[in-house]
C-alpha cells in the first residue's frame, strides 16, 4: 500500500511543507519603520505607583541592613494611609539578594521585567548594585537613592543618567574626617583601618587630602575574613594615636574586640557606616559570646560622623515624626537608626514623585530631581547635590562623639563636594523641619 | 493489564523498534535527533515567553551546563567535587576579561574560557586523582574557598570585592533577523544570552551523552565500580580520573562564561561555597549520573526559590519571612527526596518505569520485546543512576 507514493516524492513533499510552514509562521522579514512605544510610565496606574528594591534580608550582611526596607515600608504605608501621592498608593516590593551580585541580577530582572516597577528605590550595596546599574540604565528605569556611598552612583550622570546617590559619599566623609584630625590633633600619628573596596579607597582618598603626612600605618581587611588581629596588631605596632576606620558594623565590633585583647587604646574614629552604637553593641556581645555585655558603652568616646538625626535624639522633630510613623505602621521591634535611614529615603522618594507632577513618567522624575533636587528640604542635615552635572547625594555631615550610646555633635554641619572643593560650615539644612502632616508638599516641576 | 500493554506494543511496533535499534546501533544519530528536538523546544520556549522568563531560562542554562558536567564526574566516575563553583568562577572571570577588550567574537571567548578552565581542571585533577572519596571532596573544597580569594588578592586586575563588570555583547544583526524571520519577535540582549546559554547546553549535553556511551564512558564506570577490576582490565586509573575531571571542569568553565553574561558581573561573592553545594544538591535531586536529572536539578535551582518567595508573599508573610521560606523549602525538598527517592527524581522514575515494563515483558510475550528492553532487563539494577542516556 505504501508503495503507492514513491519515497523520493514523499521526502520532497515533506521538505516543501516544512519550508512553507517555517516561512509562513513568522513575519518573513521586517516591516518598514517601527512605531516608538513609550514605556515612560511603566508601573504607574491611576491609583498606584510600583517601586522595588534589593536588600540583603538573609545572610551575613542582613543584620542591620534588613531593617532598612521595614522602615521604608512603614513610611510608604503612612503616606498611603493619608491618601498617597496624587491619589496613588505606593506599592513597595522588596527582594532578597543575600548580598550576592548573582542574586541581585536575578531579582532585579524579576522587579523590572516581571513586576514592572516604575523605579528602583534604595537598592543596597556596592558590589551588588554594580551588577545591575548598567541594566537599569539600559532599560531606562530610574535608579534612585542607592544605599551605598560609592562615588559611582552620581559622579558621571552622562554615563548613568538614571542613577542617583543618596547618602554622603565616602570621599566627602573622608575629607571631613581628615580636616577634623588636621585641626584638632595636628601632631597625632594616624593609622587607617580600611575595607578593601570602594568604601575604604574613596575614604582614604578624602582623608589624604588633609593629613597625608600624618598617616603612619594603613591596614586593610577583606569583607568575609573575620580575623582582623594582624591588622589591629599592625596598627598597635606603628604606635598610632588615632585610628580612622572605614568599616562596616561587623568589623567595627571585631576591631574593638581585638583591641581589647591587645590592650590597644588609641582614639577611634569610625565612619558613619560602621558606628551605629546599638548594632555594634549587640554584635560585640554576640562575637565575644557574652564576655562583653554592655557593648554600646565600649564605644564611649569614639568619634564618628552623622548626617541624619538618629534614635539617640528623641527630641529632634524628624525623629519624632519617624517614631510616630513607626508606632502607627511599623511591624515588630523598635525604631532603629537603620529604619530611620529607610524612612528618610522613602521621604525623599515621595518628594521626587510629587515633583514629577500628577502624571509621573520615568524621565520626568529624573528631570524633576535634576531641576529641584538641590532645593528639597528633608531629614538629612545638609542638602542634596542633584543637578544636571551631578547625581551625588547629601553634601555634608558633622563630626560627633559617642557617649552612652548617643552622639554629641562636635562641629557644625560641614559641607563640601568630591575633588578639591573646600569644606564650609552650613547649618541651614539642619534647620529643616518636617511638615505638620508628616508628608512633604513639593510643587510639580515645570 | 498485561494484555493491553502487549496490544499497545504490537499496535506500533515499527517506530518504537526502529528508534530502539537506532539507539543501539548509532548512539550519535539518536543523540543528534534528541538534540534537534531540544533545539526546536528551546526556540519555541524562548520565543513564546516574555523577557523575564527568558532571563530565568538563561539562568537555568548555566546551572544545567555545570550540573551536567558535575553529574558525569560524580555519577559516572565516582569523584565528588565541591569545587565546581570555583571552576565556574575561572570561566566567568576569563569571559569578563576577554569581553572587556571587545576583540574576539563571543563564541571564541566562550571557547577560550572553557579551555582555560579545562587547563585549571588538569592542574586540580592531577593531584586529586591520587585521592579517594571524601579526600577529593576536601581538596576541591579548598579550591572553592581559595579561588574567590585570588580575585581579592589581585584586586587591581580582577576588581577585588566589587568584581568585574561584564559588557554583554551586542546582538548580531543576522541573528536578530533570523529570529525575527521565524517568530516576528525582536531579540533583546537577555534573549540572545539565553540562546547562547541553551546552545551551549545542547552542545555540551550532546558531547557528554556520546562520551558517556563511548569507550571512555565505559572506562569511567569501570573505575567507579571496581578500581582493582578496572586496573586488571588494563585501564589506567589516574589517567581516567584526570580525564573525567578535566571534562567536568570544562563544562563548569562554559557554565561560568554563560553565568558572567547572564549576571553581567563576575564578583567573588557570586562564587561562594553555596554555589558549589547548590550544584551538588541540584544534581542529587534530579538524579545522579543522568543528564536529564541535571536539567531537572537546574530547573529546581532556578525556579523553586522565586516561586516559593512569591507564594509566601501572597500568603501574607513579611518580606523577611518570605525570603527565608525559599531556602527552607529547598532544604525540605532535599530531605524528602533523599528519604523517599534516594536515586533522585529521574533515577526513581526510570526505575519504576523499568520495573513496570519488565513485568509486562515477563507476563506477556517476551518474543515481542525490542532488543533495547531485553538488554536492559538483563542489566543489573544496583546502580540506578548508572547510565547517562
Amino acid at each position: 500500500m505504501t508503495r503507492g507514493i514513491p519515497r523520493r516524492v514523499a521526502v520532497a513533499v515533506s521538505v516543501l511543507t516544512v519550508g512553507a510552514l517555517v516561512a509562513s509562521c513568522g513575519a518573513g522579514g521586517r516591516p518598514e519603520g517601527e512605531g516608538e512605544s513609550s514605556a515612560s510610565d511603566v508601573g504607574v496606574t491611576e491609583n498606584s505607583v510600583k517601586v522595588g528594591a534589593h536588600f540583603p534580608l538573609t545572610g551575613v550582611a542582613a543584620p542591620g541592613y534588613s531593617e532598612i526596607p521595614t522602615g521604608a515600608r512603614a513610611y510608604f504605608d503612612f503616606v498611603n494611609a493619608n491618601g498617597g501621592v496624587d491619589g496613588r498608593r505606593i506599592r513597595y516590593i522588596v527582594k532578597d539578594d543575600a548580598y550576592n551580585p548573582t542574586n541581585t541580577s536575578q531579582v532585579t530582572n524579576e522587579l523590572v521585567l516581571q513586576d514592572e516597577i516604575f523605579a528602583m528605590v534604595g537598592g543596597l550595596g556596592t558590589p551588588t548594585h554594580s551588577a545591575v546599574v548598567d541594566f537599569l540604565n539600559q532599560e531606562e528605569v530610574p535608579d534612585l537613592f542607592v544605599s551605598s556611598g560609592s562615588l559611582q552612583w552620581g559622579d558621571d550622570p552622562e554615563a548613568k543618567p538614571y542613577t542617583f546617590g543618596w547618602q554622603p559619599d565616602y570621599e566627602l566623609e573622608g575629607k571631613v574626617i581628615g580636616q577634623w584630625v588636621a585641626q584638632n590633633m595636628p601632631d597625632a600619628r594616624v593609622g587607617l583601618f580600611l575595607q578593601d573596596d570602594d568604601f575604604g579607597e574613596d575614604g582614604e582618598k578624602g582623608v589624604r587630602r588633609y593629613i597625608d603626612d600624618q598617616i603612619v600605618a594603613v591596614e586593610r581587611y577583606t569583607s568575609g575574613n573575620t580575623d582582623v588581629a594582624p591588622q589591629v596588631a599592625g596598627l598597635a605596632a606603628a604606635n598610632v594615636d588615632i585610628v580612622l576606620g572605614f568599616t562596616t558594623p561587623s568589623y567595627t565590633a571585631l576591631s574593638q574586640l581585638v583591641a581589647l585583647k591587645l590592650n590597644f587604646k588609641p582614639q577611634w574614629f569610625y565612619s558613619n557606616v560602621g558606628s551605629d552604637p546599638a548594632l555594634v553593641g549587640s554584635l560585640l556581645a554576640q562575637f565575644s559570646e557574652g564576655a562583653v555585655r554592655d557593648g554600646g558603652s565600649l564605644l564611649d568616646g569614639v568619634l564618628t560622623t552623622e548626617y541624619l538625626a538618629g534614635v539617640d535624639a528623641p527630641d529632634d522633630p524628624w525623629v519624632q515624626l519617624w517614631q510616630r510613623v513607626w508606632d502607627q505602621h511599623g511591624g515588630e521591634g523598635q525604631l532603629t537608626n537603620y529604619r530611620i535611614y529607610g524612612m528618610a529615603q522613602a521621604y525623599t522618594f515621595v518628594q521626587a514623585l510629587q515633583a514629577a507632577g500628577p502624571n509621573p513618567t520615568r524621565d520626568g522624575i529624573v528631570n524633576a530631581l535634576e531641576q529641584i533636587g538641590s532645593e528639597l528640604e528633608g531629614p538629612p542635615l545638609a542638602a542634596y547635590r542633584y543637578s544636571e552635572n551631578s547625581h551625588m547625594g547629601v553634601e555634608g555631615l558633622q563630626v560627633s562623639r559617642l557617649e552612652g550610646g548617643a552622639a554629641e555633635p562636635l562641629t557644625p554641619v560641614l559641607v563640601s563636594d568630591i575633588g578639591d572643593a573646600p569644606i564650609e560650615e552650613d547649618d541651614s539644612g539642619a534647620q529643616d523641619t518636617p511638615p505638620e502632616s508628616g508628608i512633604p508638599e513639593v510643587e510639580p516641576v515645570g | 493489564m498485561a494484555q493491553t500493554t502487549t496490544a499497545q506494543r504490537s499496535g506500533k511496533p515499527g517506530l518504537r523498534a526502529r528508534l530502539g535499534r537506532l539507539h543501539q546501533e548509532s548512539p550519535l544519530a539518536s543523540h543528534l535527533l534528541v538534540a534537534l528536538g531540544g533545539l526546536v523546544a528551546v526556540v519555541l520556549a524562548l520565543e513564546m515567553t516574555d523577557e523575564f522568563v527568558n532571563s530565568q531560562l538563561a539562568t537555568m542554562a548555566y546551572f544545567g551546563i555545570a550540573a551536567g558536567g558535575l553529574t558525569v564526574l560524580t555519577g559516572l566516575n565516582g569523584q565528588l567535587s565541591l569545587g565546581h563553583g570555583a571552576l565556574m568562577a575561572v570561566g566567568a572571570y576569563a569571559t569578563a576579561l576577554l569581553l572587556e577588550d571587545q576583540q574576539l567574537p563571543v563564541l571564541a571567548i566562550m571557547l577560550l574560557a572553557t579551555l582555560l578552565t579545562a587547563v585549571v581542571g588538569v592542574v586540580v585533577g592531577v593531584p586529586a586523582a591520587r585521592l579517594h572519596g571524601p579526600y577529593i571532596a576536601g581538596a576541591t573544597l579548598a579550591l572553592a574557598v581559595a579561588v574567590p580569594g585570588i580575585a581579592l588578592f589581585f584586586s587591581d586586575s580582577l576588581g577585588g570585592e566589587q568584581g568585574l563588570p561584564v559588557s554583554v555583547p551586542d546582538v548580531p544583526g543576522w541573528f536578530s533577523d533570523v529570529v525575527f524571520f521565524l517568530s516576528a519577535n525582536e531579540t533583546s540582549t537577555s534573549k540572545y544570552v539565553a540562546y547562547l546559554g541553551w546552545g551551549s547546553v545542547l552542545l555540551t549535553f550532546l558531547l557528554l551523552a556520546n562520551l558517556a556511551r563511548s569507550r571512555v564512558g565505559r572506562t569511567w564506570r569501570a573505575v567507579r565500580d571496581d578500581e582493582v577490576a578496572a586496573e586488571l582490565a588494563g585501564i589506567r586509573l589516574g589517567r581516567t580520573r584526570v580525564l573525567a575531571f578535566v571534562v567536568s571542569a570544562a563544562c563548569a568553565g562554559l557554565a561560568g562564561a554563560v553565568l558572567a553574561m547572564v549576571v553581567r558581573i563576575a564578583a567573588p561573592s557570586g562564587f561562594t561555597l553555596t554555589l558549589s553545594l547548590g550544584l551538588l544538591t541540584g544534581v542529587v535531586l534530579g538524579g545522579l549520573g543522568t543528564l536529564s536529572g541535571a536539567l531537572i536539578g537546574a530547573a529546581l535551582l532556578t525556579f523553586l526559590p522565586p516561586l516559593f518567595t512569591d507564594i509566601g508573599l501572597g500568603a501574607g508573610l513579611s518580606d523577611l519571612q518570605a525570603a527565608e521560606l525559599a531556602p527552607l523549602v529547598y532544604g525540605l525538598t532535599l530531605v524528602f527526596v533523599i528519604l523517599l527517592a534516594p536515586a533522585g527524581i529521574v533515577g526513581t522514575l526510570r526505575e519504576r518505569w523499568r520495573r513496570r515494563r519488565d513485568r509486562g515483558a515477563d507476563d506477556g510475550a517476551p518474543e515481542h520485546s525490542p532488543p533495547a528492553a531485553s538488554s536492559s532487563a538483563a542489566r543489573p539494577h544496583n546502580h540506578p543512576g548508572g547510565n547517562s542516556d
